[in-house]
């Protein structure tokens, strides 16, 4: 906690107020509770569904995917998982790093890593589900 | 950032040696931080000696104890030695505490390690720089907030809504809790901390205030309020058995409560 040659002048009061509150943080620490609240029920089936499918060929498991409800329970459970990781990611960069460059730059690489998983994995399992629904 | 090595010049190197008098009997080793910006050079550690039988029962009596009679040079803060004033705060054992509250014979190890506040500046020995601190609490401004015009006698409050200042209204701002946080170690310049934030609170229950709307506005921030991840450290080393972590999720309470 060095001070820097500006922060000697400037008052303690004027260095705690810092920029002030941001007024924003309640979303997120909703978001956060909300969705691990939801991988609950989503992750008990996930883990159920798992153990069926062990040892099951590609055939099996591709039908599996194809049943609408496994599909969208799928879709959920990996869209809420990814919800939850991308805050908490988040919380601990805010957490240890403070330049405000590595900062934004972790933050904002941390969103599009998650978004893109998120991506790819619903167009996976819709095409997993599509096309052996299509098949039929 | 996180550091997890002190920087070179505040590593602690081993200092002076005070033995104890001749034919004392029941000699306990005392381990204190010594820190003299004046004097430049590094930290160090001294180690005194210490005749137990001239000396009371708290940590406090053994430094004063050591000022007296060994070396005056040594620098502490204390003024009501009964756990009241809150500026004898200091890390005893590994644990923040008040040194006059807590007994030497309760620290655990053969010598008593004492060393200031963690992670503040230091401004002399076991004297830390808690300007931002205050600064801090100053922030939040601890007083009523009223827009009404005030009342010709007091303004008044039941006894169930009084009830609710217990456990917050007992703060010393000792800064044992903020400074044992490890989220306010890593932010301390922008996240606000355990002792701050109950005080926040305190005021945000008060049935008599009339800013709370103004008051959540002005915690609502990733980094004035939500760094507090609910580790517990503060209620943990509270000499006045305060819970702030407690606090701090009521807060967070009030902030859901007023969107959903
Ligand atoms: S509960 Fe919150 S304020 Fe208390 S030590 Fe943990 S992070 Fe810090
Ligand atoms: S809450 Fe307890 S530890 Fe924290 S400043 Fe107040 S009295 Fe000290
Ligand atoms: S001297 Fe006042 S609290 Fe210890």
């Amino acid at each position: 906690m060095s001070k820097s040659a500006s922060e000697q002048y400037r008052t303690p009061l004027s260095r705690a107020r810092g920029l002030g509150a941001s007024r924003h943080g309640v979303g997120h620490f909703i978001t956060e509770r909300v969705s691990g609240l939801a991988l609950i029920p989503l992750s008990i089936w996930g883990v159920y569904a798992a153990l069926k499918l062990v040892g099951a060929d590609q055939h099996s498991v591709t039908t599996w995917i194809g049943q609408p409800v496994n599909a969208v329970l799928l879709s959920l459970l990996l869209i809420a998982a990814l919800i939850h990781l991308q805050h908490a990611v988040q919380v601990v960069i805010e957490d240890y790093i403070h330049r405000f460059t590595s900062k934004s730059a972790l933050v904002i690489g941390n969103l599009f890593v998650c978004v893109l998983a998120g991506a790819v994995g619903v167009f996976s399992i819709l095409k997993v589900a599509l096309t052996v629904t299509g098949a039929h | 950032m996180v550091e997890l090595a002190l920087p070179k010049n505040s590593q602690v190197k081993s200092g002076k040696h005070w033995p104890a008098p001749a034919g004392a009997k029941k000699v306990k080793t005392f381990k204190i931080y010594r820190y003299d910006p004046e004097a430049g050079g590094n930290p160090r550690w001294d180690t005194y000696d210490v005749d137990m039988d001239a000396v009371g029962p708290m940590v406090l009596d053994a430094l004063l104890y050591i000022k007296n009679s060994i070396d005056p040079t040594l620098a502490f803060r204390r003024s009501c030695r009964e756990g009241v004033c809150g500026s004898c705060s200091m890390n005893i054992g590994g644990r923040n505490t008040l040194a006059c509250t807590h007994g030497w014979a309760e620290v655990p190890g053969k010598a008593v390690q004492i060393s200031p506040l963690p992670h503040l500046p230091v401004v002399k020995d076991l004297i830390p720089d808690l300007t931002l601190f205050y600064a801090q609490y100053a922030s939040i401004e601890p007083w009523l907030h009223t827009d009404t015009p005030e009342p010709q006698t007091e303004w008044k409050q039941s006894p169930e809504d009084r009830e609710k200042l217990d456990g917050l209204y007992e703060c010393i701002l000792c800064a044992c809790c903020s400074t044992s946080c490890p989220s306010y170690w890593w932010n301390g310049d922008k996240y606000l901390g355990p002792a701050v934030l109950l005080h926040a609170y305190r005021w945000l229950i008060d049935s008599r205030d009339e800013a709370t709307g103004d008051r959540l506005d002005a915690l609502e921030d990733p980094f004035k309020l939500y760094r507090c991840h609910t580790i517990m450290n503060c209620a943990q080393v509270c000499p006045k058995g305060l819970n702030p972590a407690k606090a701090i999720a009521e807060i967070k309470k009030m902030m859901v409560e007023r969107v959903v």
